[in-house]
């Protein structure tokens, strides 16, 4: 297997993007990274897309053809990864693979979602369609619900209280001030939070990650190759991929993600380092109790400390382990396909020292976690500073 | 949604029917095809479980799921049944300051909603305290 490098990265604006379709979005985020990779377009052999649910979000299906197509880049290959939430980040480990195995050089990573084409409650019930549709949404279940089922628990075994959740979000918020793609940018208070109206307790409106379109892309190449093109290559030193049950009343812990600690296990062993050498991590905060579990199942504080390690400020940039510098989902937006590209996005920006004023000094490895649904899929990559 | 799509889990919903493997004797709910533990060596059998349980955590749900506004806000749990299964359900006859963890539960059938004006009235169960 080859060792495999990001060359190239490309974002849009995260939001609600009213004005901008689609094809569009694509467009942008991937001429973005080619630009940014120094390459032509014609030096591109593949390309793979992560994308939830664009037959639900814009009637669109077999979206593979339309980026090959409008980017001008028939006949290679395209393919369309699905796995909910987590579609970027596995359109990233198809990507990884294929350049790693040697059947392609150059390939595109996307990722895109185009959710405010359609009203909210029909956002709201594409994004259930990640959750058991016989067994959690017939009876009522939402995805607040089920991470608000996480959250209780978590509160009953550890101690975890609303106002370290709230942190989490407050973090994320402050984080997404000084991203310029960021969909907000305002500060928050714990008591804004507090406040906030109550979705599922305890989750409150601003716990909850929102709906977003965004789109985002980094160009992947073998290493060997990877100084032709850039001067500062991030090596992926480690891809790994976890599944669980797809109710969450299938699992035997409902205060950790199985699939998290597997793919975190299978992609530290493949880079060869422990949590304590990871400086700084792109985690999946879809709502801030997922912030908190992330980084217990991720190795960097004990089960159950997540909060306390919250509240103790560790998570911010300058702490111990600076944890979603972006702004996250929470802050910077949750285009759901698009989120497990655009995480590599921001680790590789932090890793090249280009993330201006959310810029966590001295980073040499990072990492990123994607969580699709409540936990059935998740994909966790570390990348390094290439020497 | 198709009629089929309620009518073939009737036997599930409305009686609790699972499945038991004759070979790790587990219990399973919901119905599964395939035993999870033994794979191609279990043997499964339709059994219907017993329908006493503990909540295991909850939520109050204040932003509903597609059809269930007019049932907002309600209290949605992950239940423990005595046979070994957890599932969800909604709580019933229950006010959302009372639930807590812990609390037993019975698995009562109930009316769940209706899929549009002109769909099929679909049945299910939710837990009652007991």
């Amino acid at each position: 297997m080859r060792d495999v490098a990001i060359i190239g990265v490309g974002l849009t604006k995260f939001g609600e993007l009213w004005d901008v379709s689609f094809r569009q979005m694509m467009m942008e985020a991937g001429a973005r990274a080619i630009e940014d990779a120094g390459i032509d377009g014609k030096q591109i052999d593949a390309m793979y897309i992560g994308n939830m649910s664009s037959g639900q979000f814009i009637r669109q299906e077999h979206i593979s053809s339309i980026v090959a197509d409008h980017a001008g880049l028939v006949p290679i290959p395209s393919t369309r990864v699905e796995g909910a939430c987590a579609s970027g980040g596995l359109a990233l480990r198809q990507a990884v693979i294929a350049v790693a195995s040697g059947i392609h050089d150059i390939i595109v990573a996307g990722g895109i979602e185009k959710m405010t084409d359609v009203l909210t409650g029909q956002a709201t019930g594409a994004l259930a369609t990640a959750a058991d549709q016989e067994w959690e949404v017939f009876v009522g279940a939402t995805f607040p619900g089920l991470y608000a089922l996480m959250a209780r628990r978590h509160m009953y075994e550890f101690g975890t209280t609303e106002e370290q959740m709230a942190m989490v979000a407050v973090k994320n918020h402050h984080n997404a001030c000084f991203n310029t793609c960021a969909q907000y940018k305002t500060e928050i208070t714990v008591e804004d939070v507090l406040k906030s109206p109550p979705v599922t307790s305890p989750i409150k409106l601003l716990d909850c990650s929102p709906i977003t379109d965004g789109a985002a892309c980094v160009i992947l190449a073998p290493a060997e190759k990877a100084r032709k093109f850039t001067d500062t290559p991030i090596m992926v030193a480690g891809t790994g991929q976890a599944s669980d049950t797809i109710a969450l009343h299938g699992r035997s812990s409902l205060t950790s993600l199985r699939a998290t600690i597997e793919a975190a296990r299978t992609a530290y062993k493949i880079a060869g380092v422990k949590p304590d050498d990871i400086d700084l991590v792109e985690v999946h905060d879809c709502f801030t109790i997922a912030e908190i579990m992330a980084i217990e199942d991720l190795g960097f504080c004990k089960k159950g400390e997540g909060g306390k390690m919250t509240e103790q400020g560790e998570t911010v940039i300058g702490g111990r382990i600076p944890v979603n510098t972006s702004g996250g989902l929470k802050g910077k937006g949750h285009p759901v396909g698009a989120t497990g590209i655009a995480q590599a996005v921001e680790i590789v920006q932090q890793l090249r020292g280009e993330a201006g004023k959310r810029q966590s000094d001295g980073a040499e490895i990072g990492l990123t976690h994607n969580v699709g649904g409540s936990g059935g899929t998740a994909v966790v990559h570390v990348l390094r500073r290439g020497d | 949604m198709a009629v089929p799509r309620f009518w073939r889990e009737i036997p599930n919903r409305y009686n609790l029917v699972g499945a038991r493997c004759g070979n790790c004797n587990k219990v399973l709910f919901p119905p599964r095809y395939i035993c999870p533990h033994c794979r191609r060596m279990g043997k499964l059998e339709p059994y219907r479980l017993k329908r006493r349980g503990k909540v295991l955590t909850y939520t109050v749900v204040h932003a509903a799921a597609n059809g269930f506004e007019d049932q907002a806000p309600y209290v949605l749990a992950i239940v423990e049944l005595e046979d070994g299964p957890r599932l969800t359900a909604q709580v019933t006859d229950c006010n959302t300051d009372e639930i807590k963890i812990g609390d037993e539960v019975e698995i009562v059938f109930r009316r769940m909603g209706e899929d549009g004006q002109d769909g099929v009235i679909y049945y299910g169960f939710k837990a009652r305290r007991v």
